[in-house]
Order: structure tokens, then sequence, then C-alpha cells
């Protein structure tokens, strides 16, 4: 058997009382995409976290490709995709300059771009199609274009893990095609992909996985079951809905 | 050309138009991180809470320096833990913290023999800046400037995206607490000139005036210290000539120029833009 590519093993987070994670675990192959599916609140950010290293667990273990999460990050392993509302879209950085941050673990004390680096930067750039728009300030791009130009920060990172919080949200129809073809590569060369979206029809097109998550990993398995409507309704907490209908129904019946 | 020449006859002009334009231009580079991560409050408190350190530095005979560099410390340390540790936000936080020490540090002062020295701290004196201290702001000034230039684009990255910064093994905490040891480190060199109550003006204007005029970071850390170098020099020789309070003509240039960015910068000036749009319809107008 391969080592999994993330392995969250009864992981337990608390902000004060309040419960974010509850013995969650979840074991994702390499080169797999998944999909992480789960109301507001839910802990999917905190998930992240934690496989990230921003956050020690309280209880449980992560590892990544067999390692602790802040020896993957030494490596450059680990890429993250932020939620387009945690970007400054004004900051006065270009499309290159915020791509080439992808390269500063590779580099020395100053960060100088050596002529490898800015060749990777190029590479990851014409890969999700953002050549033309280098010199772009990032507030300057599209939706879609804004997500890819994060994307093209890992891959010139080098990452063989990808996070991406919310990557489909104020994104076009057609942007959003792109997207989940450039991502469907990556897995095809062996990057690991970890998806969290709201936006559920997108997910058996984009995912191998998907995972349902209300503070504890509900389920996980092909999208396709996962997103059926009673299972949904177990992480969306439609229950109540459902049983209120189904209540009525017996009552009808009776 | 007599204009300009004839102030530098006197020495202590020199060593004030020489003072300023480097607490200027290190003010100046600090300030283009200071207002991209929203941070001008915190300069403001920082400049302010170290003036106690500054004043105990001085009965002890240590380098200001140093005590700046612990009351910068113990202000940060008592707003997070007012802001994380009671129901008052931060920026009551920072108003409390900032204003209680500055006036430790006003109480201080008024108990301290010698007490013109450190007056001289609160409003600045230009016209009076010694030879040693010249040499204190010129070697603080370097070291500052020389660590800020070096860390450029960790700073930056820290700025933008703190969440990548840890991700790719660099930790954000560290960064975090460098900028505010400048932070300290600066406010110290910019106390000589334009003193603890206007600093924080040098460490937010020229930044602020550099992000309305490019959209490229490593233009805004050349734009900010020419300006801020240009605007003290020039408010030293207004003050000269007008008989005005140095330290407060800086500002007040700086704050000019920035108001004059801020209406007629093509990219992002209110009459600046408008002015453009203007003649882009009449271009094609007459091209129509």
């Amino acid at each position: 058997m391969s080592t999994p590519a993330i392995l969250v093993d009864n992981v337990t987070v608390h902000y004060g009382e309040v419960l974010a994670l509850d013995a969650a675990s979840l074991t994702l192959d390499p080169a797999r995409i998944c999909g992480l599916v789960g109301m507001n609140g839910s802990g999917k950010s905190t998930l992240f976290k934690v496989i990230m290293g921003m956050i020690k667990p309280d209880a449980g273990t992560v590892r990544i490709h067999g390692e602790p999460p802040s020896r993957t990050r030494r490596e450059g392993g680990i890429g993250y995709v932020p939620q387009s509302e945690e970007v400054d879209w004004q900051f006065p950085l270009s499309v290159r300059d915020v791509v080439m941050m992808g390269r500063y673990g590779h580099q020395g004390f100053t960060r100088q771009a050596s002529k490898a680096d800015r060749a990777a930067v190029d590479e990851a750039l014409d890969r999700v199609e953002l050549g033309d728009y280098a010199g772009r300030q990032i507030g300057q791009l599209s939706g879609g274009q804004k997500k890819r130009a994060f994307v093209a920060r890992g891959i010139a990172q080098g990452a063989t893990t990808m996070l991406l919080d919310e990557p489909f949200a104020g994104v076009d129809k057609r942007s959003e095609a792109t997207i989940t073809r450039l991502l469907r590569e990556l897995a095809s060369d062996g990057c690991t992909i970890l998806v969290s979206t709201h936006d559920l029809h997108a997910l058996p097109e984009l995912c191998d996985e998907a995972v349902l998550l209300m503070h504890r990993v509900l389920m996980h398995g092909p999208p396709e079951l996962v997103l059926q409507p009673e299972n949904l309704a177990m992480a969306f907490g439609l229950d109540v809905l459902n049983r209120d209908q189904r209540d009525s129904h017996e009552r009808r019946s009776a | 050309m007599e204009l300009l020449l004839e102030p530098l006859s006197y020495d202590f002009m020199v060593r004030a138009i020489v003072t300023t334009a480097l607490a200027a231009v290190v003010c100046a580079v600090l300030s283009c991180w200071l207002v991209l991560i929203g941070w001008s409050l915190m300069g403001d408190a920082v400049s302010h809470a170290v003036l106690p350190g500054v004043v105990l530095a001085y009965i002890v005979g240590a380098p200001f320096a140093l005590g700046a560099l612990v009351f910068a410390l113990v202000a940060v340390t008592l707003i997070g833990v007012v802001r994380n540790t009671s129901r008052v936000k931060e920026d009551a936080a920072i108003g409390i913290v900032f204003s209680s020490l500055f006036a430790l540090g006003l109480v201080l002062i008024s108990v301290t023999p010698s007490q013109t020295d450190l007056n001289h701290i609160i409003f600045g004196n230009l016209l009076g800046v010694s030879v040693p201290d010249l040499i204190q702001v010129l070697v603080l000034g370097v070291v500052a400037f020389a660590i800020l230039i070096l860390k450029r684009r960790d700073l930056t990255l820290y700025a933008f995206d703190p969440t990548h910064a840890h991700a790719i093994g660099l930790s954000p905490r560290r960064l975090g607490a460098l900028l505010l040891g400048l932070l300290a480190l600066t406010s110290v060199v910019a106390l000589q000139t334009v003193g603890v109550v206007l600093v924080v003006a040098m460490l937010i204007i020229p930044g602020a005036t550099a992000y309305l005029l490019t959209d490229r970071f490593s233009r805004m850390l050349v734009i900010a210290p020419v300006v801020s170098a240009l605007c003290s020099i020039t408010g030293i020789y207004v003050s000269y000539y007008l008989d005005t309070a140095s330290g407060a003509m800086v500002v007040l240039t700086q704050g000019v120029v920035f108001a004059a960015v801020y209406l007629f910068s093509p990219r992002q000036g209110l009459i600046g833009t408008r002015l453009a749009k203007a003649r882009r319809r009449k271009a094609a107008a007459v091209a129509a």
C-alpha cells in the first residue's frame, strides 16, 4: 500500500469553547482531487489550516506524504489558493510578482530571483494561460484569472499538494471549466488536490471523490454518492426539514 | 541659488538637513508596508509608546534605541492582551495603551532634571541636532534601512499573504515581529527630527502618497523615500526663511504634497482621473 498524500487522523480542534473539528479523519491518495463539502462553520477552513500546520490540533495527527506538515512546508510541498475575500486585490503587485512568491522557499536570504526562478514563473504562467497578463496588477484580472494566478503560484512553487478554498466563488461558467481542466491536468501529473466548495454541481466533473464535513467527516466517497440529497441533508442540517415532511406524510397516511 | 546655499553656511542647518533627509528616507520606506498592512494606527501607537523608554534610557544613560525597543514591545504586548482578553476592540485597545504610555513618558520627563533635552523629543528639535545625535540617527537609520531593503520581499509577502508565507515554511509571526521592531527603531530615528507627536506623519504620508502614484510595490519603495526626502528638505528651507517650527513645517509639506497627489494623480487622483477621462472623451469625439 502506498503512503497517503494527506492523512488526517482523529483530529480535534477547539477555538476556546467552540468545537471546530471533532475527531475528523481523512485519507487521500496521491494524484486525486477531493471536494470538501460542508456549511459555513463546518470546519472546512480549520481543516485546511490543520493540514498546513497553521493550527496545532488538540488531538490527532496530520501527515503529508508520511511527513509532518512542518517538513512538507519547508520543502515547498503545499500550495494554497486563498478565498477571494482574503486577498487585498488593490495590493500593488503584478501577476508575475505574485507567482514569483511561490519561488521564495527556493531562494536565498534576500529572495533574489535566479534565471531558473524566472523560467519556472514563465512556465507556470503559460500553463494557466496568463502569459499575456503577467504585467497586470492583480486586481485587474477577472474572477477566474485571479484564481488561475494563485494556482500558477502553486505550480511555480512545485507544490505536490494543493489546497483551494472556494475556487469557483465569483467565477463565470467558462472560467470554471478552464479551472476544472487545469486542476485535472495537475492531478494527472501527480498533484494531490483538496478543494473546498459550495458549488455542488461542479463537483462530479472536477472531483474523484468528495467529503462531507460537519465538524467530523460524515461521509467520504465518490461525488455522485456524496451528493445524494439524503446525504447532503446530513451535512447541511436539512434532516429536520425532511423529518417534518416525513412526519406530516405519515400523519396523512395514518 | 543664493537662496539654497545661504542656509548651508551654518553647520546646524547642514546637520538638520542630513538628519531629516535620513529619517525621512527610512520612515518612508517603512511606511510603504505600514499603509498596505493597515498598521497606520499601530505606527501611531508605537511611535508614542516609545517615549517612556527613551526617557528611562536617558536617565540611566543607555542607548535610546534600547529603551524604545523595550517599550515598543511592551505596547504591542499590552494591546494584544487587552484586545484578546476583554471585550474592548482593537482600536480602543491601541488608543488606551499608547496614550497611557505616552502620558507616562510625559510624567517621567516632568520629574527628570535637565528637561530641555527631553522636551525636544516631544516636538523635535531639528535645528539643535548635535553631532552625537547625528551619529546615533545615522547608525540606527542605516541599520533599519538595510534590514528593510534586504528583507523587502519577505515583508511584502507577509503584508500581502501571510498564509502563503506560512505554507512555504516562513514564519509570519517572526516577520510581523521584525516589522514591529523596525518600527520602534525607526521611531527613535525620527524622534530627533520631528518629535514623537509628528513621527506618525512621516510613517504614513509618504507610503500613502506613493500608493496613489503606482501599481507596483517596487516603485513605491523608490517614490516614497524620494518624495519624502524632497518634502523634508523643502520644509526645512521654508521654516528657515519664514522662521516657523521646522519639524512641523516638514510634516506640513508632506501633507500638502499628499493633497496634491490625492487630487491630481493620473491613476487614482480625484480630479486627475476625471481629467484623463474627459481627454479620452474629447479624443474619441475628434476621431468620430
